[in-house]
């Protein structure tokens, strides 16, 4: 498959297909907020450090300021808008996991793809996945309670 | 935002791959393999890459192998770091991966993409190294098997239109004692102020370095040194005589504080391998 300068992509997203033009080199996190108007995923350092970015590509977290939009033709890719009521929203709720709230969508997809790969997830798990994010506020503590409520909720459940 | 235009193809196999790279070449492009991408848009940002086509390799099938094969480990180059953490057929290389960026980023980064990077510290390539491994690699001229020790010399030395397809490593390798630090400036993520990777092999330490040079390596004078029947701090010492040069003198460290840093790395390393 060759493409020209700006092509049409098939991405599916939240659940919907959307045909969007876009160049091959815009990256993923461009054409979500500015194509596609979904503005949760968040810019911060475009360079793969923050996390802010961060969707869902086939259930697994990835930044998606370091992904062309081209490369998820054929993927399902989730935003924080098409996470409803979810365990974590609810947590990162409870336990006041945010404060400016601009990490807080990077957080929540990184920490949601989390509990479900790993709902047995040992400290150390945890603690590595949550390293994939920086929070300017500092509410690592609230964001790791948050997190490790979701886990304790899903055991009492089995 | 990648502030020029390029194509993007995605061939589905190695001849499809280097026919592409051709063709774009003969029509005046500038084409790059493409593998995870983090590198090629990142330094895009900052001017410090330039392509007018990228060759996506994440299609080919022989890209994608994880498996043994003829008492081999077979690790395509376009396999995710994590996918090889997850799968940890090679304990020292999931250690080494474990700790290059951070998990979401390693969903995305490549084994082919971390050795063949411009970014200098390309520390996938340390257990490699020291387990004597092959890489298997396409060109004009066909798929050819070489040893890593002849193609990475501080850098991967490919001739212009060659890709990385797989990584080879004898199984005997996988599982011979080993040791691995990283140490950082500050926290748990990031580029390493010096990272050692050690193995064992017929009692003998093998070991190879990131972050003290601008490129990683492995150095038989280093090792014929820290091998002596001498006291652990002497074989250090002597050993620390014999690195290449230039020491990394930057903003995460100063040349003096990285060997500083590395001697007692080393000891660790030592003592974990021998035992106090
Ligand atoms: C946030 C962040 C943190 C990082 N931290 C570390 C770290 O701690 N340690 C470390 O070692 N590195 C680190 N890196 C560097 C990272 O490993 C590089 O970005 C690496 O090149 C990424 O691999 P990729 O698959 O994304 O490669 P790409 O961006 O796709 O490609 C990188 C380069 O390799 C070439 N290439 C890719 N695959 C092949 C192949 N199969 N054959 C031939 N050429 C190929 C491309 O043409 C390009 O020149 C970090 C990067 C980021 C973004
Ligand atoms: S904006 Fe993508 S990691 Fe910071
Ligand atoms: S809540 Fe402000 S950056 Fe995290």
């Amino acid at each position: 498959m060759a493409t020209t300068q700006q092509c049409e992509m098939l991405l599916t997203v939240n659940g919907e297909a959307h045909s969007v033009i876009a160049r091959p080199a815009d990256t993923l996190l461009f054409v979500l907020r500015n194509k596609l108007r979904l503005t949760g995923a968040k810019p911060g350092c475009l360079n793969g450090d923050c996390g802010a970015c961060t969707v869902l590509i086939d259930g697994g977290p990835i930044k998606s300021c370091m992904m062309l939009a081209i490369e998820t033709v054929g993927k399902t890719i989730t935003t924080i808008e098409g996470l409803k009521h979810s365990p974590i929203q609810q947590a990162f709720v409870e336990h006041f996991a945010f404060q400016c709230g601009y990490c807080t969508p990077g957080f929540i997809m990184n920490a949601h793809a989390l509990t479900e790969k790993y709902p047995d997830a040992s400290d150390d798990v945890i603690q590595e996945w949550l390293e994939s994010n920086i929070c300017r506020c500092t509410s690592y503590r609230e964001i790791e309670q948050a997190v490790k409520s979701v886990l304790l909720k899903k055991h009492r459940n089995d | 935002m990648v502030p020029f235009d390029f194509t993007y193809h995605q061939p589905s196999s190695i001849h499809e791959a280097i026919q592409l790279f051709q063709t774009l070449q003969q029509q005046g492009k500038k084409p790059m393999y493409y593998a995870g991408g983090t590198e090629i848009i990142t330094l895009s940002r900052l001017h410090l890459v330039f392509t007018d086509a990228v060759i996506d390799i994440k299609q080919i099938p022989e890209c994608q192998v994880l498996d043994i094969q003829q008492q081999q480990l077979v690790l395509g180059a376009g396999v995710s770091l994590t996918t090889i953490e997850e799968a940890n057929p090679f304990p020292l290389l999931t250690k080494t991966a474990s700790e290059v960026a951070d998990r979401t980023a390693r969903n995305q980064i490549t084994l082919g993409g971390n050795i063949c990077g411009q970014i200098f510290y390309r520390e996938a390539v340390l257990p490699l190294l020291l387990a004597d491994s092959e890489v298997v690699i396409a060109g004009k001229d066909g798929v050819q098997q070489r040893s890593i020790h002849q193609v990475f010399q501080q850098h991967m030395q490919l001739q212009p239109g060659e890709f990385l397809i797989q990584v080879k490593t004898e199984q005997t390798y996988l599982s011979l004692p080993y040791a691995h630090i990283k140490r950082r400036k500050q926290g748990e993520v990031g580029y390493p102020l010096v990272t050692v990777a050690a193995l064992k092999k017929d009692g003998q330490l093998r070991v190879a370095f990131s972050g003290v040079c601008p490129f990683p390596f492995r150095s038989q004078a280093v090792e014929e040194r820290l091998n002596q029947q001498l006291p652990v701090n002497t074989r250090i010492d002597e050993a620390l005589q014999h690195l290449p040069r230039p020491i990394l003198d930057d903003i995460e460290g100063s040349a003096q504080y990285r060997l500083f840093v590395l001697k007692h790395t080393l000891f660790d390393i030592i003592t974990e391998l021998e035992g106090e």
